[in-house]
């Protein structure tokens, strides 16, 4: 599966940090991390969402400066004050988040802004051919972006580091926005690169992806380096562990609460961008009162869509939701909470919190038409004021009060203070989006405990998350979401996360009934 | 709270003073002495009407002022209200004077049109914002340019215009439709519309902290996005802060108009739309810094003619109110971040944290 690296040894180690502390208000978010990149492999840095692998690539990349700890790139030490002078010293990062202008070409996109190089004309477009045809990165140069796919665009991108010089280099989970054929295209040619004697980093909280293509693993959580692994010695399962702490608190929920009481109905849903394409195709789903529904999927294949839609915040083609047998496809936003759905928003930054207000005041968001936040046209502040008190007290959130501003608690709290409040006013159904991520231990099984709680209120949750144990764990059935389509069914009793992997990726089998075939044989061997 | 308090005051003094630096230098260059410049302009304080004058154009200023922070409290900058006032002040100036009704109702009714006309005049820049994703910013640029048009062109003698003296003007506005002042004799007249003003700004505060209304509008300037997962609807609301922004634009001409003049004339004064943006930055969208802040520009306006007195250019007050709104903005951003900072550290150490580092979540404290 991984090829063996042995041709490093004895050479500096492309990259080497050495306790590397960095320190924000009231959070340290990387704290004696090591890490060391041998030249010539792929190494992979592994973490949940928020465990601080961001925050270590823009140290190691120059956008920010450690507080402590030393850089060492190919053996001699750097303190770079800003990406620039990473550059200069042959590291390339290329972000999750593309930075392409459309309206101009793949060459001029690679040129521009290293102008002085190989300038704008024969000699830039024959650097250009030359990396191209050497790396495999077969673009041409003189398509316009705007024309081009996703896994183009990532070339693009990648192209554009190497013609800055770049020797390492950075990719921050390039596989999230990626197809599986996709995934398997990127993978071949980043072999051939390291056969060429590139160094990667590859950022990713996948683990099958990470077995597929890395030499090394080093797993991050929480802020420091919990270990580096050999990937072909260890199981997914392992990793998994390392990144979530061995006590790896278990979700299960057991005893069925489901009644048969409909109270969430989608039929035949369907969302298109603009231009036509479907985000969501003819989606059906029934969540009943108790029944927790979780739905997996890789993420970009149309969950963050269905939960928006379902919210009121985009607006379906076709297709109906009802809740609670009335139709709300028409209704707002407003007008689907005030019916009693909660909402815990994937981002919580974005979506679920007004940072530099008072916590009180982030109480009242969502519910600024009822009580206790509000008695007709007026906010009841004293009523959102004694309620946030019972959220903080009910939901652990640790804060020395609530006047101060949203930002100044950590990710863990501000999440207990969003499902506190979610949960609040007596929802008849939550829509939980990745309800845990980012999250601390701790926190993660306080949000789990009230998840499950409610549910055996009768609450009905619709359930989305890229944690498979917290899906299997939590849920009473399971959808699997590929490419704004349900694939398969799985029952959370008999599944595994291996086969749910799978099912994500469009391998996994269906039985005639859409359910997975779950095939105990193959157990953790694939590939 | 006191601390709070105290980082809301530090903000605006750092500001006035680097400002009161930087005027104080531009004197020194010019040679003048900047002690003698400022005691000439608070002397001028007690000359003859100057001081009701600055009374009456603080009223102007916080309706101006107002008008733009309903539209900056979520982010939306209605450059508009200049021609949203002009607009305000001539359709209420005809109306009025064709109209006859009693004493109170006829002037309740000349604002009203007046408000009216001022959201009509921001109604466009709203449908345009909504539906074609078009900026404000230029929409409203556009619509001053229009106002001043169509001004000029509805006060020609062909169309409403009639010459008084030998100034062109509207309509006089009948006796019952004027709003009477407060006579002080030589110091001159308080214009009664500076109670509008007053209680202008007291809704605008319990509007903004008290009610749904305030809360949705203020949460969509902070994150529209988190507006929107709770429910607040973001064109409805991008529409409706425009027009009442307007409508309270449109009220800003109506304090000299039924007050003083008693029509719409050719020298109909300009500016205060423009000021009112400069203000309502100073005062932080917040009522009762719209207050100190219009205090403060009107005094800069009114006094700055004793400046010729003593050999220095007037301009330099003019200098002045710019130098403020710079220093305000870049004052406010700093101290805000210290604070944010500062509660941070405050919380993580009220914790005894580095909490999401350290293994122990559970153990904290």
């Amino acid at each position: 599966m991984t090829d063996s690296t042995g041709s490093a040894s004895g050479r500096a180690p492309a990259v080497a940090l050495t306790g590397i502390t960095k320190r924000f208000p009231g959070v340290v978010a990387n704290s004696d991390v090591h890490l060391t990149v041998r030249s010539g492999e792929v190494h992979a840095l592994c973490g949940e969402n928020g465990a601080g692998k961001s925050t270590l690539m823009k140290i190691l990349y120059g956008m920010q400066a450690p507080d402590e700890g030393t850089i060492e790139v190919n053996g001699s030490p750097v303190r770079f004050k800003s990406p620039a002078e990473a550059i200069k010293a042959g590291i390339g990062m290329v972000h999750q988040h593309f930075m392409l202008a459309d309206n101009l070409t793949v060459l001029e996109n690679v040129v521009l802004g290293a102008e002085d190089l190989h300038g704008i004309g024969k000699r830039a477009r024959a650097r250009v051919r030359e990396l191209a045809g050497a790396t495999g990165l077969d673009v041409d140069p003189d398509t316009l972006v705007e024309r081009l796919g996703v896994a183009d665009r990532q070339r693009v991108e990648i192209l554009k580091v190497l013609y800055r010089g770049a020797r390492i280099v950075i990719l921050d989970e390039p596989t999230a926005v990626l197809v599986p054929q996709e995934v398997a295209e990127l993978f071949d040619t980043l072999r051939a690169m390291r056969a060429d004697g590139y160094t990667f980093l590859f950022i990713s909280h996948k683990l099958d992806e990470v077995r597929a293509i890395a030499d090394t693993v080093t797993v991050i959580r929480r802020g420091t380096t919990v270990g580096t692994v050999d990937p072909s010695t260890v199981s997914s399962r392992q990793l998994a562990e390392m990144m979530v702490g061995s006590q790896l608190p278990s979700p299960e929920t057991r005893t069925s609460t489901v009644t048969d009481r409909e109270v969430l109905r989608v039929e035949n849903l369907t969302l298109r961008t603009p231009d036509g394409r479907a985000l969501l195709d003819s989606l059906d789903l029934v969540v009943r009162a108790g029944e927790v529904l979780g739905v997996a999927g890789v993420e970009g294949n149309g969950q963050t869509e269905l939960v928006e839609t379902i919210m009121g915040m985009r607006r379906a083609a076709t297709g109906r939701i009802l809740l609670g047998g009335k139709d709300v496809t028409r209704s707002g936003t407003l007008a689907r909470r005030e019916a009693g759905i909660g909402y815990i928003p994937e981002d919580r930054t974005r979506h679920g919190l007004l940072l530099t207000q008072p916590l009180w005041a982030n109480r009242i968001l969502g519910h600024q038409t009822r009580r206790p936040a509000a008695r007709g046209a007026l906010l009841d502040v004293a009523g959102a004021r004694l309620d946030t008190e019972r959220i903080v007290e009910e939901f652990d959130v640790r804060t020395p009060g609530i006047d101060v501003a949203a930002a100044s608690l950590s990710g863990g709290n501000q999440q207990k203070l969003v499902v506190g409040r979610e949960l609040s006013g007596n929802p008849v159904l939550l829509i939980a989006s990745h309800p845990t991520r980012g999250v601390d231990v701790g926190a993660q099984a306080a949000i789990w405990d009230h998840i499950r709680a409610a549910r055996a209120d009768g609450l009905a949750v619709l359930l989305v998350s890229a944690d498979l144990d917290e899906l299997i764990g939590l849920s009473d059935s399971i959808k699997v979401m590929l490419r704004g389509r349900f694939v398969a069914d799985a029952d959370p009793a008999t599944v595994t996360p291996e086969d749910l992997g799978s099912a994500m990726t469009g391998a996994g089998e269906v039985d005639a009934e859409g359910h997975l075939v779950v095939d105990r044989t193959e157990e953790g061997d694939k590939g | 709270m006191t601390a709070k308090l105290r980082s809301s005051l530090l903000a605006p003094a750092l500001a006035i003073a680097f400002s009161a630096l930087l005027c104080a230098i531009a004197l020194l260059i010019s040679g003048a002495n900047p002690a003698s410049a400022l005691g000439v302009m608070i002397g001028q304080v007690g000359e003859g009407q100057v001081a009701v004058d600055i009374v009456n154009s603080t009223a102007i200023y916080m309706l101006a002022a107002l008008a733009a922070a309903i539209g900056f409290q979520m982010n939306l900058l209605n450059i508009g209200v200049e021609g949203q006032y002009r607009i305000g002040a001539l359709v209420a100036a005809i109306v009025g004077s064709a109209l006859v009704l009693p004493p109170v109702l006829h002037w309740l009714v000349i604002l009203l049109v007046a408000a009216v006309a001022g959201a009509t005049w921001a109604l466009l820049p709203a449908i345009l914002k909504v539906t074609r994703g078009v900026h404000e910013v230029l929409s409203t640029i556009m619509m001053n340019a229009i106002a001043f048009g169509l001004a000029a062109y509805l006060i020609r003698r062909d169309q409403f215009g009639i010459l008084i003296g030998n100034n062109v003007s509207t309509e006089p506005i009948p006796e019952s439709g004027q709003v009477p002042g407060i006579d002080l004799g030589a110091r001159g007249t308080v214009f009664g519309l500076v109670f509008l003003a007053v209680v202008a700004a007291a809704v605008y505060g319990v509007v903004m902290k008290r009610t749904r209304f305030g809360f949705e509008l203020r949460a969509s300037g902070e994150s529209p996005t988190a507006a929107a997962a709770g429910g607040v609807n973001a064109k409805r609301m991008i529409v409706v802060s425009l027009l009442v922004s307007g409508a309270v634009g449109g009220l800003v001409g109506m304090p000299e108009i039924l007050g003083r003049d008693h029509a719409y004339t050719l020298n109909f004064a300009s500016g205060y739309g423009f000021a009112g943006l400069g203000i309502a930055l100073l005062g932080r969208n917040h009522p009762v810094g719209i207050a100190f802040g219009s205090l403060l520009w009107a005094f800069l306006e009114k006094a700055k003619v004793a400046l010729d007195n003593v050999g220095v250019p007037r301009e330099i007050a003019t200098i002045m109110q710019g130098a403020i709104v710079i220093s305000v903005v870049v004052a406010y951003e700093i101290v805000k971040r210290m604070d944010l900072a500062a509660e941070q550290r405050r919380v993580g150490r009220a914790l005894g944290t580095a909490e999401p580092a350290e293994a122990d979540a559970g153990g904290a404290r």
